[in-house]
């Protein structure tokens, strides 16, 4: 059954979006990630025009995050304190994100930019779940294998601004947070996901944030910076299709709840290194297409008014 | 579809020769018509067909030519840099037609000069493609070329064929092609009567593109009043989020 989607102005069959959707959602439940930066990939691989891609995502993953986000708070495991600090940082760098990406989108290099932020961040993230499975893996054979020291002093502990955060037990420097909460901002803007395949390990490992609160207070600001990303891809570029971000929500939301179902039954190892391995698939496909002598080497520029 | 295609034409012929016959409309040598006048995009909308029909008398060559609303375009050309395609030079072209169709009972240069094809910009070699002052020509030329090509690849472009035939002496019909991309805005079709090399009789018709339903609030919605539109997603997405933890808490 094919749909014609207003913001992306091209015909789409729907069991394929729904399939799509269910496909990311079954990986986002499995593997607690967003999914966004599988999602949005696969939407430019389809056709979709790779800023309807990113802002049409921004809009789907305010969805994703808020059902995550709420079970989270219901349990207790948001640092609201330590979350509106990064939100701080998370709206300045996604407003400055979305300016960016305007003024690159009138520049006529949007495209090429959003490909080169996924190769980079795809196969960044894929190489290491990849590596780090394959150590989880060797030490589970080997157990007498040393564990490294979770939480050390270094450098970042001298900057000013510190602040109690009594829920992740830290007395830390605002600025870490912030600064984090920024460039997460950039790239969620840019490419259109929460996030929180950097937040997460920068919360665990820059932080020195307990495991416990680290989703629900990643989601948790995820909300709020997706929904500023919404407004704003909204405003300048009117690139946010509803329609094609709700049909992604139903499917995302009822393939993550299999995803769950699935990830509590499986062996976690293999199948990290298995979402590493796709990660890197869909990142060698970007790359690809960027170094690729294209069929046409002319195209139509975004009309600035229809 | 095609038998309501058909039908149409059909009672619209006679209506048409019925007409024509009783009034005795001896100054016009051609009527033609669409078998609609609007085309809506809908959520279901995947492109669509069109009937323009007509009749003639006398002898002669019918050319059909419609038009989609003018616009600006902008061309890019992407060049290889570090290993990376991107877009480099950009052209812009002033009046360029969102749709092009144009159809003949012959090839065009059978049926009329180049000047007087070119005087009524019939086909796609002689539209008036204005690049933008100070592009310098050789480059224009290149734009200009790849253009044409792109709007063909889009189906937006016709590419040069005479599929008109003209039965029993007097009555014609040509299909026209709306791919799901369709630009919209108003469209105009001229239909031409040729005899000898000129126009003898020309015949217009407008056609309406439009967004309907949903699609069209969502549009206009959209690009009127984005900041409602940006709110509304939110909201749109907040609920739906919530929704989806409580239907399968229970669960």
């Amino acid at each position: 059954m094919d749909l014609y989607f207003p913001i992306a102005e091209m015909s789409l069959n729907a069991l394929m979006l729904f399939g799509l959707g269910a496909g990311v959602g079954i990986l986002s439940g499995m593997f607690g990630v967003g999914g966004g930066f599988l999602m949005t990939p696969l939407l430019i691989f389809i056709g979709v025009p790779p800023a309807v891609a990113v802002g049409t995502e921004a809009n789907q993953v305010v969805a994703a995050s808020v059902s995550g986000a709420l079970a989270h708070w219901r349990r207790g495991n948001v640092d609201i304190k330590m979350g509106a600090v990064i939100l701080i940082g998370g709206f300045i760098g996604s407003t400055f994100g979305v300016g960016i990406f305007t003024w690159l989108r009138n520049l006529g290099h949007i495209d090429v930019v959003i490909a080169l932020f996924y190769v980079t961040f795809l196969g960044i993230v894929g190489v290491l779940m990849v590596t780090e499975s394959v150590r989880a893996w060797l030490n589970s054979r080997n157990p007498t294998a040393s564990r490294r020291k979770l939480h050390q002093h270094t450098w970042m502990h001298g900057l000013p601004f510190k602040i109690r955060f009594r829920r992740s037990k830290l007395y830390i420097s605002a600025l870490m947070p912030l600064s984090i909460g920024i460039f997460v901002g950039i790239l969620s803007a840019i490419m259109g996901v929460g996030g929180g395949f950097i937040m997460v390990p920068a919360m665990i490992y820059l932080l020195g944030m307990p495991t416990s609160v680290v989703v629900g207070t990643s989601l948790f600001q995820i909300i709020f910076v997706t929904a500023n990303v919404t407004f704003l891809q909204s405003v300048q570029n009117q690139t946010v299709d509803i329609m094609l971000a709700l049909l992604l929500v139903v499917g995302s939301v009822i393939g993550a709840q299999i995803g769950t179902a699935l990830g509590a039954k499986l062996r976690g190892e293999q199948l990290r290194a298995l979402l590493g391995l796709m990660v890197l698939a869909v990142g060698l496909r970007v790359a690809y297409d960027l170094v690729a002598m294209p069929s046409e080497l002319y195209s139509f520029a975004v009309s600035g008014g229809h | 579809m095609r038998i309501t295609l058909k039908t149409a034409l059909f009672v619209s012929l006679f209506a048409l020769v019925l007409t024509k016959t009783t009034a005795m409309v001896a100054a016009t040598a051609l009527v033609a018509d669409l078998s609609r006048d609007h085309i809506k995009i809908t959520t279901s909308f995947s492109g669509t067909r069109l009937l323009l029909f007509g009749a003639t008398e006398g002898v002669g060559d019918v050319v059909v030519v419609v038009r989609g609303p003018n616009r600006r375009e902008v061309i890019r050309k992407k060049e290889r840099v570090l290993g990376i395609w991107i877009n480099r030079e950009a052209v812009t072209f002033e009046g360029v037609p969102g749709y092009y169709f144009q159809a003949s009972t012959r090839p065009l240069s059978q049926i009329a000069s180049k000047n007087i094809l070119a005087k009524h910009r019939i086909g796609t070699a002689r539209l008036v493609l204005k690049p933008l002052d100070g592009t310098p020509p050789a480059l224009a030329n290149d734009y200009r070329s790849a253009l044409l090509r792109l709007k063909q690849d889009h189906s937006l472009y016709s590419v040069p064929s005479h599929p008109i035939k003209i039965t029993g002496g007097r009555l014609f019909r040509v299909e026209l092609v709306f791919p799901s991309n369709v630009p919209t805005g108003i469209y105009a079709a001229e239909i031409y009567l040729f005899q000898n090399g000129r126009p003898v009789s020309i015949s217009h018709k407008t056609l309406a593109v439009r967004k309907a339903g949903i699609e069209a609030t969502i549009f206009e919605f959209a690009h009127q009043h984005s900041a409602i539109y940006g709110i509304f997603a939110i909201l749109v997405a907040l609920f739906a989020g919530w929704l989806a933890g409580v239907i399968f808490r229970k669960v």
